[in-house]
Parts: C-alpha cells; structure tokens; sequence
C-alpha cells in the first residue's frame, strides 16, 4: 500500500450502524434476554481463600421446592489437562473447569463451589443457604513474596516450575521461570556513566467494565443447546463450554449478545457452562447473572506485580544497558501475562544489552483475566519510571532522552524479530512539539511523560457479505462489537464497493452462521476482520465483474469496476452494483463474498502520554489537571473511536495509578468488592483528555491499520507516577498513589 | 409471600404490576415489563447504568422498590425521545461517538436530561460534577462531556 492513498469513506466520523439501538435502550446486552419457562441460577462461592473440600452436601437444597437442579464439579462429566484456546492464549481445560466450578479445593474467596437453578433469583439464593460445605481451613499465599517463600502453603501440589534446566523435584507456587535476553548487560552496565536500579509495586487491579457477566442457557432434549451471553468471544465460548460438558460443537450455539465493557475480561467463561450444565439437569432455561461483588471476587483481575528495573546510559544520553525482574500474580491457576511483560518491557528502546527474568506465581485470589494489553502496563511502568530518572540524572529532557534511543525500524526486539515500521519517533516529535508540552506547567504540578509499546495480534477472521437484491448487502462478521467496531467494518468494505456505508449492514453473527473467528482481543478486530471484510468486499467485487461480463458476453478481466459502478472496457456499457445485483437471478444466482483469514503482519501501536498532576499537600490527594495521549494509529478508519480507545485507555491507566486496587483482610478476603471502595474514574476526577492521532501505516494492512485498544493504557501507570513525584519531589516506586499512600510519601520520603 | 399490586404511570403511560415487597423497581422494569433498557451494573447506587426519573426526580431505580412507584411517574430510557424521533441528547451521544460499549449510555442520558432540565447552562465543571453518579469505564468521559454540552447548547437554541 502507498503512503498517500485517497479515500472515499475511511477516515469519515460517520454514525456508528448500532447506535439509535444503544441510545433507546433497544439494544440487548448480557442479561437482557429472557426465554420462556426460563429459571434463574445462583452460584454458591467460597468463604474462604484456600480450603480443602472435606464434602459437599446439596441434598436440601434439591429439596427446596422451588429448586429444579444443582450443579458441581462432578457435572461436568471427565475433563483432562489439556490446552485450548479460550480466550486471549491457551488455558489448560482442568484449570478452567475448577475455575467454573471448584474440584476438591477451593483456592480464592469467592472461587465457585456449586450452582442452584430455581423459579426465581431469591429462591436460588435461599437455596446457597442450605448447601452444606464442610472445609478444611489452610493458610492463604496472598501475594508473590509470601507464594514464593520456602516453605509456602503450596496452592497445587502437581506444581513444578518450568522454565529451569532442571525441573525441582518439590511442587511449588511458582509455575513457570522465563529469562530473556540479548547482547551482553555486564558490559552494557560498564559502559554506563549513570545507573538506576528501583523496584515497583503494582496492585491486584479489575477491569472494571460496568455489565457483570450475564448469560442464559437452554439445552433441548435432543442435545441442541444454545448459550446467549455478553463474551468478547463467543466462538471460544462454544469451545470451553462444549469442552467442558462433553459436547460437538455443531449442537452447541452461541450468541454474542451486545457487550457492555469487557478489556479483556470477558475472554473466559465463567457462568455459561455452569448455566447449561444447570439446564440440562433442570431442562429449563437458565439465566444468570453476577451480583458486582462477584465480579470482583470471582472474575479479572490482573495481576499484581513486583518488579526491578535497571538502566545504564552514556551522559550524551545513550542507554547501554536494561535489566528487569518481575514476578506476576497468576491468581489460583497458572498463566499470569508474565511473558507478554518480559517481552514488552523495554522494547521502546534501541538497546543491544537487555536483560529480563520473569516469574508466574500462583496465590490466593481469583484467576487472572487479560486486561488490555495483557502484562505490559506493569512491566514497562517501572521501565519508564527508570528512564526518566536516567534522563532527570543526566540532566536531558525526558523526551529528547527517548528520541535518541528510540526503537524504529530495524530495532531487534528481545524476543526475536526485529521491529518494521513504527511510529515511536513520530510519537515522541507530536509529544514534544505539542501545546501540552510546550505550556508551563503551574505552580505546585508535576509532569510526568512515559512511552508505552504493545504488539497487537492478527489471527483467524471469517466474514461473509450477503448482497441483496436492491444492492444493499449485510456483513456478517465474527468479532464481537466492543466499542464501535462494526462502524469500521462497515466503512471498510464500502471503501472497497464503493457504495454508501449505510447500505451496508454490519451483524455480529453467532457461532451457527460463520466458521471460526478469534474473540475481540490483542486489538485485532480493525486490524484482522478488518482485512477479513475487505477480502470478503473484493470478491464481491470480483463477482459483480463476472457478472456484469457476462450479461455484456465479453471477459471478467475486460469489465472494469470504481465508484460502485462495472464497465465494460470493451464496449459503452456500465451497470452499477445495484443493477448487477438485482439481475442476479439470471447471472448464476445471488452474490455473496467470503473472507476467511489468518491475518499475518499486526503492526504494533506505540504510544507517548503526558500528564500534569496537582497534589494536595495536606491530604495526599492527587488531580490529574491536565492530560494528552498521543498514539501511532496506523490509519485510523473511524477517527472519533480511534480517539475514544486513547482516551478510555488513558482513563483506565489513570485510575490503575491513582486508586484503584483490591484490599485483602489477614484470611485473604477482599474487603472492598464494589464500585464505592473500588473507585474507578468519575468524570468529576478527570479534565478534557486531549488526543493526537500520529500515522504510520502498517505495511501489512490494505489501508494501513494497526489496532489501537490497547498500547493507550500503558503510559499512563509511568506518566501519573512519576508526574505526581515530580509534583512532591520524590520518587514513586508503588501503586496506586493514593492519597494515603502520596500522604505517607510527603511526610516520610 | 403474597405480592402487591401497583398502579403507576410509566413514561406517560398508565402500567399495572404485581411484585413482591422485596423487588426494586430496576427488577420490575427488567423482569416484569420487559422494560431492559434500563441496565444493572452494580445494584448499590453506585454505577448510575439504572438511572430513571421518579416524579420527576433522577433516582437509582435499583435503590427504588417496586411497591414505592405507587401513584407516582416513572420516566425511564424508553421515554427519552419520541415518537421515532430521537431525542436531542440521544443524537448529540451518537454525533460526538459518547458512546464504546454503551451499556452505561441510557442511564446518561436519562441523567444527562434531569441535569438539562435543572440546569439549561451548566458549565463544563457542573455537568462533570452532576454526572459524577454514572460511571463510564470505556470513553474516559470526554466525548460524554461534549456531547452533553453540545446538546445543552442546541436546546437553549431551540427553545
Ligand atoms: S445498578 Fe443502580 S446504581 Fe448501579
Ligand atoms: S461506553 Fe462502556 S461503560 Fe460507558
């Protein structure tokens, strides 16, 4: 693709195709769906954040008479160890199914234990009471110092840190060791004029997306079942669940209801095989839907994490060395983003001598979900923080600093290919020629700058474009629609058939209506099944021509095709798509277009924030006064929610650095599971987010696209942090800055 | 437990339903009138997502119970715009792309109303401050804050 391609409809901020549904109230989302004869399920959870099972005794509660099923891990019928794809990467289907519904632990507060069907929501919440649960009370590991300890309360005992030479013969909290590395840090570290070595904290963290976890099941009695559900993937869906209950996939159907937030979260399964094992049982529908306080219990989060980094750099500001450590939360099961946080950590930077050792670690809190660029928030939080006291040491603008070592075409990255084109430079030019950077910063304020890096992932697309007769057509895609997506898709392929966005229906359509497509996630819905629709548009195309020369009796290649108009190169005729479409019948039948992909080729999306914070000195209280989140876009199809994903991964950036984080009590239980004692964003916290949509196109996209929804929440853990010690004068090594935890800081150092 | 009987009147229209003293009326608008568009995100007064007006106030309708819209008026996203017409804050969300994943949107914008209808002029810090009771985790809040200002602008014009 060319630099400067001309464009009839990309780049439009047109009226997203799902929005009057969204504005009314029409549109339905996880639990809005109601069936007849439908029944409501409840899940009874864990008091305790690590117990042995002794016995499990639901006899009274089949007894209720408003009870029609319950469910517990025996249901599930026999599940082995093995990995799937559920999700953002595999999971192992054992772990996933004693996530659903525990085995003979319990391993987190809150962890599922069993499931009630009953007539109504409070009947089966009457019914939890009388399960009788008999435990055997253990110690809780709550977090990676204590799970890594000698002597810990071990969470599996089947456990063996891979990654070693040697497998230890002794089971342990830590699942998998990684070392990743390049050149050599020992003579890196010696060629350095200034060093900084710090070590960080982050906090256990949820995505927070305002619609808790939803779904409602049916099983028929001839096997067909069906599962309606907000999921960031509903294809994945169909395969835990039908995992899970031992069922083909053909008699499984899953419907991505619309989705109220997810960042990840809404990968994995939760309810929805618990929900169809509990009406197969009742041979009801079964609808359930989870209170807030268990989506902070029981769903997400992300990890927590400690990590270490060091920085070597020349006074002329060249960095010689990188050196990292960090150890992530897995929560109960293994496969924490430890591997993405090794891998994204300094890869901002031109560096040939890096260093970095990662570890995940099991511990008593739910299992981790992805969250927006899965691992990379933490890891290159301390990585910035590091580079900004290495520019603040030398005595060079932060930026300036970051321009002279910035990764760019050619960079190797530590974990193996070397980087094509990016827009970091650019970036960092908008950053530092920006109004933000250039105005003074206000008496009191600190300013703080951090850059952020994510790879964003490609991967299997299937679309289908079902052409009507009048010309217009529908656009069955396989991606959930998080936040605007079929907007795109829409103007994607109308670039393509040169027709009318608006002509062009965009439909998320269920596992039954379209072969396999990966779930919304790694940013890779513009990208990917963007370049799925275009694909699924150019054969539409390729038809109209056949079509069309076929009716004119000369040769596909003779008919030409622009502004959604066939002409005949080699006579007077034309036809428009309309046209072409409505003599359909007599050409050979109706036309639809297919575009089932492995996209190849993401192009990672760099980003550089600025934040200017205001600290109440007396309370520790911090106000973000003003904030820009500049982002390498590509080629951003729909400008307004190509800002939006800036902004939004700006605010949930700023929130994870400034209050947000889960509190646990001595026995592991979290003391403050809803949005009053978890405070996410409020808009009276917040100015203005201003935006800077930098281009570089992805060489690998038609257009030039390269997903945006993730690299946005990076910058912000660094930006905040370090603004807010520039603002106190010292230096922030902990999340979130809380005023307490700011207060503490003032007063003590 | 037996269930009583309400007789309200839900935008503009008279509605009767039986509902046990324990429901709220964010489950009888839900489960008993099918009325969804009025969403649950935490059902302790903290989200906003089930904002509607009762009387003429802007209330969290999951701390309202069923038995208390006896009598009264209850406006909820279903009432907004009319006729097939969108309401102006309904179009200025859509314009202003205020809107990701949506599923905070009708409780803003039957809050983003109530606040127009107070306050016709409300600087950019009074609307932050009046919509601080609905929370939105995908936008970050700006294109909410625009769009509402912008359809604060258009109002004052058209009025
Ligand atoms: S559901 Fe009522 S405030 Fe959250
Ligand atoms: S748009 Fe998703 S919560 Fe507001």
């Amino acid at each position: 693709m060319s630099e400067a391609q001309e464009f009839k409809y990309i780049g439009q901020r047109t009226i997203r195709p799902d929005g009057y549904d969204k504005v009314t109230g029409r549109a339905q989302y996880g639990a809005d769906l109601s069936l007849p004869g439908m029944i409501w399920g409840r899940t009874l959870r864990s008091p305790h954040a690590h117990a042995k099972i002794v016995s499990i005794d639901t006899s009274k509660a089949e007894a209720h008479p408003d009870v029609f099923a319950v469910v517990t891990f025996k249901d599930f019928g026999s599940v082995e160890g093995e990995s799937i794809n559920a999700g953002e990467g595999a999971a192992d289907v054992l772990d996933l199914a004693r996530n659903c519904l525990a085995d003979d632990k319990v391993l987190y507060h809150g962890h599922a234990i069993a499931a009630v069907a009953a007539r109504t929501e409070r009947a089966a919440d009457d019914a939890l009471d009388l399960i009788d649960v008999k435990y055997e009370v253990l110690s809780p590991v709550m977090d990676v110092e204590d799970a890594m300890k000698e002597g810990a309360p071990v969470l599996h005992e089947d456990m063996f840190t891979q990654g070693y030479e040697e497998t230890p013969s002794t089971p342990s909290n830590i699942a998998t060791r990684l070392e990743m590395k390049m050149g050599d840090i020992e003579a890196g570290f010696a060629e350095a004029d200034v060093i900084v070595e710090r070590e960080f904290r982050t906090p256990t963290a949820h995505q927070g997306y305002i619609e808790p976890h939803a779904c409602t099941a049916r099983y028929d009695e001839d096997g067909q079942s069906m599962v309606w559900c907000c999921t960031q993937g509903h294809f994945d869906v169909r395969t835990s669940t039908a995992k899970l209950l031992g069922l083909d996939l053909s008699k499984l159907k899953v419907v991505a209801s619309e989705i109220g937030g997810g960042f990840g979260g809404k990968t994995v399964v939760y309810q929805e095989p618990v929900a169809l094992a509990l009406s197969r049982k009742a041979g009801r529908p079964v609808k359930m839907v989870m209170n807030r306080d268990e989506v902070f219990i029981a769903t997400g989060p992300t990890s927590a994490a400690k990590l270490k980094a060091k920085v070597g750099a020349k006074k002329d500001g060249t960095i010689t060395a990188m050196q990292g450590w960090m150890a992530y939360e897995a929560g109960a099961f293994k496969g924490s983003p430890m591997m993405p946080g090794v891998m994204t950590m300094f890869t901002p930077y031109d560096c040939g001598n890096v260093q970095v050792e990662g570890f995940d670690v099991v511990v008593n809190k739910s299992k981790v979900a992805a969250y927006r660029a899965p691992g990379a928030p933490q890891a290159e939080f301390a990585a910035e923080m590091v580079v900004n006291e290495v520019a603040e040491k030398i005595g060079m603008d932060p930026i300036e600093l970051r321009l002279k070592n910035a990764a760019k075409e050619g960079t190797q990255t530590i974990y193996g290919p070397k980087l094509k084109t990016v827009g970091l430079i650019e970036c960092l030019e908008a950053a530092r020629d920006s109004d933000h950077y250039k105005s003074a910063l206000a008496d009191g304020c600190g300013r703080g700058i951090a850059a952020g890096f994510w790879f964003n992932i490609g991967g299997q697309s299937s679309v289908s474009i079902n052409m009507n007769t009048d010309g217009t057509g529908t656009i069955l895609e396989g991606s959930p629609d998080i936040g605007g997506s079929r907007a795109s898709m829409q103007m994607m392929a109308a670039e393509v058939l040169q027709i009318e966005p608006s002509n062009l229906k965009p439909i998320v359509a269920d596992t039954d209506s379209l072969p396999y497509s990966q779930g919304t996630g790694g940013s890779r819905v513009t990208f990917a099944t963007g370049m799925a629709v275009i694909e699924a548009a150019e054969d539409v195309v390729k038809q109209i021509k056949e079509r069309a020369a076929a009716i004119w009796n000369v040769t596909a290649e003779q008919v030409d095709y622009a502004d959604g108009v066939a002409i005949n190169t080699a006579g007077e005729e034309k036809m428009s798509l309309a046209e072409v479409c409505q003599a359909a019948e007599k050409t050979g039948g109706q036309i639809s277009g297919t575009g089932n992909i492995n996209a190849r080729g993401a192009g990672p999306s760099f980003a550089v924030h600025l934040c200017d914070t205001k600290v109440d000195q007396e309370t520790g209280k911090v106000d973000v006064v003003r904030y820009t989140a500049i982002q390498d876009a590509g080629k951003a199809i729909h400008p307004s929610y190509v800002e939006g994903q800036f902004q939004g991964g700006a605010v949930q950036g700023i929130g994870w650095a400034l209050n947000e984080e889960y509190i646990f009590n001595d026995d592991g239980v979290m003391e403050n599971p809803g949005f009053l004692d978890y405070r996410i964003p409020l808009a009276s916290d917040l100015p203005m987010i201003e935006t800077i949509i930098v281009e570089v196109p992805n060489s690998f996209h038609p257009y030039g696209v390269r997903g945006v929804g993730e690299s946005g929440i990076i910058p912000p853990l660094a930006a905040v942090g370090w603004s807010v010690g520039d603002a106190i004068d010292r230096k922030v090594e902990e999340l979130p800055c809380s005023p307490p935890r700011v207060l503490s800081l003032i007063q003590n150092g | 437990m037996a269930k009583s009987h309400v007789s309200t009147s839900i935008n503009g229209e008279p509605v009767e339903y039986l509902c046990d003293p324990g429901d709220t009326l964010l489950d009888v608008l839900r489960n008993e009138l099918q009325l969804t568009g009025t969403k649950e995100g935490c059902g302790s007064g903290d989200c906003g997502a089930c904002s509607v007006t009762l009387n003429g106030r802007l209330v969290c309708s999951c701390l309202v119970l069923g038995v208390e819209a006896e009598g009264a008026e209850v406006g909820t996203i279903e009432g907004v715009g009319a006729n097939d017409k969108l309401h102006v804050i309904q179009e200025k969300f859509l314009e202003h792309a205020a809107l990701q994943c949506g599923v905070c949107t009708p409780g803003l914008i039957v809050s983003t109303k109530a606040l127009l209808e107070e306050n016709p002029n409300p600087t950019e810090e009074e609307a932050r401050y009046y919509l601080a009771g609905n929370l939105c985790r995908c936008t970050g809040y700006d294109k909410i804050i625009r769009a509402v200002m912008d359809a604060a602008e258009t109002m004052r014009e058209g009025a």
